[in-house]
């Protein structure tokens, strides 16, 4: 496995000012707005836009959740292993409110199908957005395109892209992970 | 992500303290679930469940039936009591013709202890426990493990006595199994004649005092009397089992502690415990029932994971 860096520490960091800019031009004081992270990944991208969001406009209150799609997945009993969930901290109501998915990789887009109906338990929300850090472009399943977009790439089919957040908040970095191929040593 | 080790629940015997700690972990993420203004997940959309209850019951087949409802299962429900069985079937026979019109999972309750463990020898699908007989109920024992576990956090060294008819309960031998295994001491109290008479090889004491185990104790689960399972007068009235081995407000004002009092039910209000006691803050009888459902849900999903994978 070779792991090259496709979006550097400066990169990360201009895309993360980049998509705070433009929510808040979309969404003004964030009033009407809530925004969901999707479990496991998506809430540090969350965390980091919530605190760019807070710096950019020190007086908006920012209406934020948690979301776990695990029991909502489409290939439960697919795999030999069950699938394990992890918390969803959902403390508001989305009724009549604009949602934004936020999560770090969109890859085939069956995550974010399972969160489109997971996200229906807590009401009806007038909008859904998506906003996603990293589009791995042609490997979709489901008609399903982002929003928001940090970056888009290209990678195969057995390459994993890994976004690794730093504990500080500083230094996110993405990189590819190349599966071998089989000529290769 | 860790997979139960048994492919039918039959009984805690038979689980390891790792299957525990799963079922609980599982169990918290549907009791957010069940919390929500849409309570249902579709996860088992693709399965369908019987659940057999050749003997009566009200909150088990009530809890499994909703569990299974918000997993988004096919429910047929059964009781021997409008059923062939009365006309003479035998128990594989009649879980085999249910199993031909294709269900995935049986859960069952039966008079006869071991009946569960019998039927997963003998047909071809996932069997769970909802008690079979004077054997085990091992929801049951999850449950009351993990409403304890939600009050204290941790079980190590924390003293739960069982108080009442322990030679007629399943509870009981679920509850010890299950309550040794997370590190908890366990005592049993109750009159002579209702207590087993090796049941201390199992690693528990007992007593026939109810304040000296309630003075020792951190938490007390108050079995029902099994009227209908007493083939004898195993005490001399209930007037005066209930003055020996009843709580009351009394008895607990008298500890001087607070102790979690704990109820699988029904309860016989003024028999084992008063509508006081029941009552009070101390008890946690309602949170055992919700908690139910999500120990449910979480059996039964994690089971199903281990089914055959319907599509290839």
């Amino acid at each position: 496995m070779s792991q090259k860096i496709l979006l550097s520490e400066k990169k990360v960091s201009i895309i993360l000012h980049r998509l705070s800019c433009q929510l808040i031009e979309r969404h003004l004081d964030f009033t009407n707005t809530v925004m969901v992270g999707i479990q496991p990944r998506g809430i540090y991208l969350l965390e980091r836009l919530v605190a760019l969001l807070k710096e950019k406009k020190p007086s908006i209150s920012l209406q934020t959740g948690k979301l776990d799609t695990t029991f909502f997945r489409d290939d439960f009993r697919r795999s030999e292993k069950p699938l394990a969930a992890n918390s969803t901290e959902m403390h508001l109501s989305i009724e009549g409110k604009s949602v934004v998915l936020i999560d770090d990789v969109l890859f085939t887009g069956r995550s974010i199908r399972a969160a489109l109906t997971a996200i229906d338990s807590y009401g009806r929300p007038k909008a859904i957005e998506l906003l996603v850090l990293v589009d791995r472009r042609f490997s979709r399943h489901l008609p399903i395109q982002p929003d928001y977009l940090g970056a888009q790439i290209d990678a195969l089919q057995g390459d994993r892209v890994k976004v690794v957040w730093s504990d500080k908040g500083k230094g996110d970095i993405v990189y590819l992970e190349e599966k071998e191929t089989e000529n290769e040593v | 992500m860790k997979t139960l080790s048994v492919s039918h629940l039959l009984g805690i015997k038979y689980l390891q303290l790792e299957d525990l700690h799963l079922i609980f972990e599982t169990a918290t993420h549907f009791k957010e679930v069940i919390n929500r203004p849409i309570k249902k997940v579709p996860s088992l959309r693709d399965i369908t469940i019987a659940n057999l209850f050749f003997e009566n019951s009200t909150r088990t087949k009530l809890s499994f039936e909703l569990a299974e409802k918000r997993l988004s299962a096919d429910v047929i429900n059964f009781s021997a009591a409008q059923s062939s069985v009365k006309k003479g079937e035998t128990l594989i026979d009649t879980v085999n013709n249910i199993l031909a019109m294709k269900v995935d999972m049986v859960v069952i309750r039966h008079p006869n202890p071991g009946a569960a463990h019998f039927l997963s020898k003998h047909v071809k699908s996932c069997i769970i426990n909802a008690g079979d007989g004077t054997h085990e109920h091992p929801t049951q024992a999850l449950l009351d493990a993990y409403s304890l576990l939600e009050k204290w956090g941790d079980l190590k060294g924390k003293r739960i006595a069982i108080v009442g008819d322990i030679l007629h309960s399943r509870v009981a031998l679920s509850n010890i199994y299950a309550l040794q295994m997370l590190g908890a001491e366990v005592r049993l109290c109750a009159p002579k004649s209702l207590l087993p008479k090796h049941i201390k090889e199992l690693g528990v004491s007992t007593s026939y005092d109810l304040e000296q185990t309630l003075r020792w104790c951190d938490a007390a689960n108050m079995l029902r009397v099994q009227n209908e399972r007493m083939d004898l007068g195993y005490f001399p009235s209930t007037r005066e089992y209930s003055q020996s081995f009843g709580l009351n407000g009394n008895l607990l004002k008298k500890l001087r502690k607070e102790i979690v009092i704990l109820h699988p039910g029904p309860i016989n209000r003024g028999v084992e415990i008063t509508s006081e006691v029941a009552d009070s803050s101390q008890a946690i009888i309602l949170d055992q029932v919700e908690n139910g459902v999500a120990i449910r849900m979480a059996i039964i999903y994690l089971l199903a994971a281990k089914l055959n994978i319907p599509i290839q």
